[in-house]
């Protein structure tokens, strides 16, 4: 019951930002870290709960973007384009769902690059569909429930409801015995096998949803921005949600949202002071991943710990999280 | 039908660069069971490299021995002092290079600014060569006798030498290596260096042909991950094998069907995913 009063109290609390915020431009923030906080939520599930690091969820966003600009170009209104764009992140997910599924570990995560840089080549040199480097515009944001989106406020408030939707509806696949299925499969696969569980279609279900929300963030996405170019379907953009993912501490339900929160929040500050973002991003991965692997959270209590407690005092050190050797 | 001639000498010249980028990836993977994602970064830094030492005036070959032995200075440094710290922890050490990968990436956006460069192809390589009526420029033509020459060092090296065996027991078992007195450890510093010089090797081969831009790190990358997914993971036949098939597949899709040629390099990789998944030469699966 508490958790239910502390999820209504924090979605209230984003929901005063309007009121609280000065200017659009931190509205607008907002909105990103939301969108963004949508995509880490699925990718957490494969990378929290099932320990399968995906690259792809790049290209399954950028999927969506170009499904609903290209059906918006093609004249088309707003709801079957968006409906084609689910459709077709849906078809593609399973795609490099069926191909990445065929290993784990370290062999998922080649495969899922691949297949991600494959469809970033396409929408790159696929001029005639996606105008290439380019990138297509689009002209209007729809009205939803005969109310425009045209104004910061009123997407905001749109990209908050469906946050809400996503957070809620991963929170009670993940309570449920589907959710602690996954959970199963990732720490004992074998084991699960034996149990009787089909561990391969618990797997492949599993980055479906993780597939149908970076689509729903890719959506929102290409509504916010009202420009989509290749530069979505980039490493670059997975390794951000791995990132949020990461930093926030995978597994946890809150951790996709602060991850959200500090990578945009970094991400905006930095471009303001220096052109090099990428440079920025790779420097905390690596410090991230060599200092605090476990997530920034729990990391920096232990280091602070660490710090505080004298060094004999320490009898058993904390397993980092990837100590399983991949196969 | 000179046409497809000149597409499949072209092809296998583009094989030739994949080799050399693909050989260290394979034998780094087979190794220390990690894709290196700061591969196509070392390619790339080897190609920017080379322009520096060009336009300081020196001599290509010497540019390209200097750039993939700085290449592999660089790679040492980076598997020495990072990766090892995180000795066990695959995914944190994929994640790591991933994150150096960006780093480069920028700084040599910084250094070399965005405009794509050409290498330009030795002197005494320059000009062509009629073969079966079609005019060929001899530079591709030494270009596959590089990585010829090359791969069968490398096979000598593996099957020949002391090092060669103890690398390939600890591509087969590197526990069981390990109990054997063999200092694992230094083999994945050795290989990493090799990997990275081979790759910064061949992006100054590689750069008359493709050129050097940003972005080729990110474009060259998922074709090194393809040949290593088509070939087997540490294994040299299956590197180049699977470089020569990229190669022919990646030219004569951007000949046939420009806008898809990355869309034709997935069919292959599909194929061998699903009915061998092991790769076609490798001995186990990724």
């Amino acid at each position: 019951m508490s958790r239910v009063l502390s999820t209504a109290v924090g979605i209230l609390a984003l929901a005063s930002v309007p009121l609280l915020a000065g200017s659009d431009y931190y509205i607008n923030i907002t909105s990103q870290i939301l969108i963004s906080a949508i995509l880490a939520i699925g990718l957490n599930l494969l990378v929290g709960y099932v320990r399968l690091m995906s690259l792809a969820h790049a290209a399954l966003f950028g999927v969506a973007c170009y499904g609903t600009a290209i059906m918006l170009k093609a004249g088309y209104g707003h709801l079957p384009s968006a409906i084609v764009a689910i459709i077709a992140t849906m078809v593609t997910t399973s795609i490099v769902a069926t191909l990445a599924l065929r290993a784990t570990g370290i062999g998922f995560l080649m495969i899922t690059l691949a297949c991600g840089q494959i469809v970033w080549g396409m929408a790159y040199r696929w001029i005639s569909l996606t105008e290439g480097d380019n990138g297509i515009n689009i002209a209007a944001r729809p009205h939803v429930l005969g109310v425009s989106l045209a104004s910061p406020i009123s997407f905001y408030f749109l990209t908050l409801a469906v946050f809400a939707v996503a957070f809620v509806a991963v929170a009670i696949l993940i309570a449920s015995p589907f959710g602690a299925s996954l959970r199963g499969t990732r720490d004992q696969p074998r084991r699960m096998a034996a149990l009787g569980y089909n561990v391969w279609l618990i797997r492949f279900v599993a980055f479906l949803v993780s597939g149908f929300w970076a689509g729903v963030a890719g959506l929102l996405f290409v509504y916010y921005n009202q420009f989509v170019s290749p530069q979505v379907m980039a490493l670059t953009t997975s390794a951000e949600a791995l990132l949020m993912v990461i930093v926030g501490g995978a597994a946890t339900l809150l951790g996709p949202f602060v991850g959200a929160v500090i990578v945009v929040v970094v991400k905006n500050v930095v471009s303001a002071y220096v052109v090099h973002w990428n440079m920025v991003l790779g420097s905390i991965f690596v410090v991230i991943m060599i200092f605090m692997p476990e997530g920034l959270v729990p990391g920096t209590a232990r280091l602070l710990r660490r710090v505080r407690t004298p060094r004999i005092g320490v009898l058993v050190p904390e397993p980092p999280i990837e100590k399983k050797r991949a196969r | 039908m000179n046409g497809s001639l000149l597409l499949a000498i072209n092809s296998v010249t583009l094989g030739g660069v994949l080799f050399l980028l693909a050989a260290g990836f394979s034998l780094i993977f087979g190794l220390m069971r990690i894709p290196n994602l700061m591969h196509g970064s070392f390619f790339m830094l080897g190609a920017y490299l080379s322009v520096s030492l060009l336009r300081a005036g020196a001599n290509f070959w010497l540019a390209a021995l200097v750039a993939a032995v700085a290449v592999s200075a660089i790679g040492g440094v980076v598997e020495r002092f990072l990766l090892r710290r995180l000795a066990g922890q695959e995914l944190a050490q994929v994640l790591v290079t991933l994150g150096l990968s960006f780093i480069v990436a920028d700084l040599c956006l910084i250094v070399w600014t965005g405009d794509p460069i050409q290498i330009p192809a030795p002197t005494s390589l320059t000009g062509g060569t009629p073969i079966w009526g079609a005019f060929f420029p001899i530079y591709r033509l030494a270009v596959v006798v590089i990585a010829v020459v090359i791969a069968v060092v490398l096979w000598l090296m593996l099957e020949r030498t002391r090092l060669g065996a103890m690398i390939r027991a600890g591509v087969d078992d590197a526990g069981m290596a390990q109990v054997c007195g063999i200092r694992v450890s230094r083999l994945f510093t050795i290989i990493f260096c090799l990997g990275a010089g081979l790759a910064g090797f061949g992006g100054v081969i590689g750069g008359p042909i493709l050129s050097v831009y940003p972005g080729l790190d990110s474009d060259m990358l998922p074709l090194a991950l393809i040949v290593v997914i088509l070939g087997g993971a540490g294994s040299l036949p299956g590197a180049l094998l699977g470089s020569i098939i990229v190669g022919t597949l990646y030219n004569f899709g951007l000949a046939m069907v420009p806008e898809l040629a990355y869309v034709v390099l997935f069919l292959p990789m599909l194929l061998v995913l699903v009915l061998r998944p092991q790769g076609l030469l490798g001995g186990r699966a990724v």
